[in-house]
């Protein structure tokens, strides 16, 4: 029994860890050690990825690149391959992954079980688009092979399926082409929501990157509004990347009310003036990349992560509730981002983004007080036809859950009988 | 990334080997990148396998990696058990870097390296039979470095801790506090382009096996390690 934690670090508990490394016997392992869960690397933040006193099932060793065109940008991997090696090996080669999350230290597995999306939703959707074709394996020892066309169905159950269908053994994927890792961003400050919808439709034909990061702590909804293209930026020299730790779990969080405040409105004088730049793609999509477990700043009780997705019919108001709830509580952090989708709906029957306007923060673990602000927060949602995203969630009512995905019904009858996770028992009852 | 670099891979299980060898031509399609299905035991088929690869062009470095791990307990009890670890820890590395060592030799140049253990350092009840090979491994090539100390060949031996790898994957709990074999890695890639007659991995074994091999032996044969 080895302890494993989530991002969140919510909840320290022993499994049983089993490492792949071999596609010739997964077969035979998961025989053995069913039922179980698969992990990549344990960056969504709550429980979709823990499976408490049973089996986890490690991918990270299939990390094998199994073919790659460079005339199609097709690329074919194990599962276990991180996002960042991909960009690593495309990038100086024309090609780069279409989606990606805010950060590239994930799998491919986790990209397509989570449906992961980014700052670019408004154009290119969902990592689930450009997935050309999976290798699922069941605990059974069936082994299905699907694609948008083949087994579709299949292929819905399990784009963003939170790896409850069976276990994702290999990937092609669909990569686009860039003439380099340059960007081109601007960065505009707004002092309200009204503002920041302006700029978010403004800027959505014109831009590929959208992204707002806002102060929670300020009711009106102020903020920095960043939007980006890529660029022919011609060689330069890529960014001195010094990744720095934090060296260990502080006894209290570092985010508190006493450092919220004066952080939030440095950051936000400090980035105001920053108008265009030309950035390196690496520290645009993956920001905290460098910071390696910069989770630990929250103290030893973890935080969780809200996100939530609400149409965009009700956007404004939805969200102007939700910050007016969070800047009285005094809670939220630092970390908090605001972006609107686009109007492509999902590939998977449980993926996340739908057409609307997304809402992140981090929240320090405090136990009651915490809950009761995420009840409120989920009133709103719920009144607004929102959803929760699985791969933050540690907490949300099977209600909402329900609620938020009407396509569970006929997600069901595609599960793996042999996987469980400690998210599907609390919110699919096993 | 960039680099071409002209590779021969030895395995025994031809589609494990023949996946290393794809993910490599792809992260590094300029380079060249064979498999060849070695013996590891037999000293005559050793031998005839690398002078095929010497044969082919200069060799500039050796790295001989393989061994397994064997059950401690299980080596006691079966000595054929015992006799195959010593074989493929100790003597298959060894037959290897003997045989490369004489083109390298002839031609004066090249690096070998081998992957030795911290477990070499002193033999300890839970694992003296690996230990024991990978002692002899160490004390090998010391004597290579000794007789290759005037020429432009390098003998580089690695001695990483407990790793993340498939062969101590069984050990359960202890894996998930060892070192990470991207770690592991890129202090072996220092190691041998630094040339360091020896190198620990990561480092701070090194003065962790200086006290251990420096304890007296009654506080020594109290511990159970």
């Amino acid at each position: 029994m080895v302890t494993v934690a989530s991002w969140g670090r919510l909840d320290r508990r022993p499994h049983d860890v089993y490492d792949f490394s071999d596609r010739s016997q997964i077969v035979q392992q998961l025989r053995q050690t069913a039922p179980g869960i698969a992990f990549g690397m344990g960056r969504s933040y709550g429980d979709v990825c823990l499976n408490p006193d049973g089996s986890l099932w490690r991918m990270s060793g299939l990390d094998r690149f199994l073919s790659f065109d460079e005339s199609t940008g097709r690329i074919y991997c194990e599962a276990g391959v991180l996002l960042r090696d991909i960009q690593q090996l495309a990038v100086p080669r024309g090609w780069m992954l279409p989606v990606t999350p805010g950060t590239q230290i994930v799998t491919v597995g986790g990209a397509i079980a989570n449906e992961v999306h980014g700052k670019n939703h408004h154009v290119l959707g969902t990592f689930g688009h450009h997935v050309v074709r999976l290798v699922l394996q069941r605990t059974d020892g069936e082994r299905i092979e699907c694609s948008p066309k083949t087994n579709a169905e299949w292929f819905a159950a399990t784009v963003g399926g939170l790896g409850l269908t069976g276990v994702v053994l290999a990937a092609e994927l669909q990569l686009r082409r860039v003439a380099g890792p340059w960007l081109v961003t601007e960065t505009q400050p707004f002092h309200t929501l009204d503002e920041f919808f302006v700029f978010a439709d403004g800027a959505e034909h014109a831009w590929e990157y959208t992204v707002a990061w806002i102060d929670c702590l300020s009711k009106e909804g102020k903020g920095l509004f960043m939007r980006g293209n890529h660029i022919d930026g011609g060689v330069r020299p890529d960014p001195a990347v010094r990744s720095k730790k934090m060296p260990f779990t502080p006894p209290i969080s570092l985010v508190n009310r006493l450092s919220l405040r004066p952080f939030n409105t440095a950051y936000f004088n400090l980035k105001k003036n920053a108008g265009r730049e030309v950035v390196h793609y690496a520290p645009f999509f993956y920001p905290l990349d460098n910071l390696l477990e910069w989770n630990r700043m929250y103290g030893p009780a973890g935080f969780y992560q809200y996100q939530s997705v609400v149409p965009r019919s009700v956007g404004r108001d939805a969200i102007g509730a939700m910050l007016r709830e969070i800047s009285r509580s005094g809670e939220g952090s630092f970390l908090a981002v605001l972006k609107t989708f686009g109007s492509q709906s999902s590939v998977g029957m449980l993926g996340f983004p739908q057409p609307g306007v997304t809402l992140a923060l981090d929240f320090q673990n405090k136990g009651v007080a915490t809950h009761r602000l995420f009840s409120r927060l989920d009133s709103i949602v719920a009144e607004a036809g929102g959803r929760i995203y699985p791969a933050k969630d540690a907490r949300m009512p099977k209600t909402l859950f329900e609620a938020g995905y009407p396509a569970l019904v006929k997600f069901l009858p595609y599960r793996d009988p042999g996987i469980s996770s400690a998210l599907s028992r609390r919110l699919m009852g096993k | 990334m960039d680099t071409a670099l002209d590779l021969t891979l030895v395995g025994r299980d031809q589609q494990k080997l023949e996946a290393v060898a794809a993910d490599l031509r792809i992260r590094s399609p300029r380079s060249e990148v064979r498999t060849v299905i070695g013996d590891f035991v037999n000293p005559k088929a050793i031998e005839a396998q690398v002078d095929t690869i010497t044969a082919e062009g200069t060799v500039d470095l050796v790295l001989i990696a393989h061994g397994n791990l064997p059950n401690q307990a299980g080596c006691q009890t079966d000595l054929s058990a015992c006799a195959q670890a010593l074989h493929i820890n100790a003597l298959s590395p060894v037959m290897y870097a003997e045989a490369f060592v004489r083109g390298m030799e002839q031609v004066d140049h090249g690096t070998l390296a081998v992957i030795g253990s911290v477990a070499g350092d002193r033999g300890r009840k839970s694992n003296y039979v690996y230990g024991a090979a990978k002692g002899l491994v160490e004390r090998y090539a010391q004597g290579l470095q000794h007789r290759l100390a005037n020429t432009r060949v390098n003998v580089v031996l690695i001695k990483p801790g407990p790793t993340q790898t498939p062969m101590t994957v069984a050990l359960g709990s202890a894996y998930a506090r060892m070192a990470p074999v991207e770690k592991v890695a890129k202090i072996i890639i220092a190691g041998i382009a630094a040339r360091k007659p020896v190198v620990y991995a990561p480092g701070k074994w090194a003065v962790i096996m200086l006290i251990i091999r420096n304890l007296p032996r009654f506080v020594f044969n109290k511990m159970d390690i």
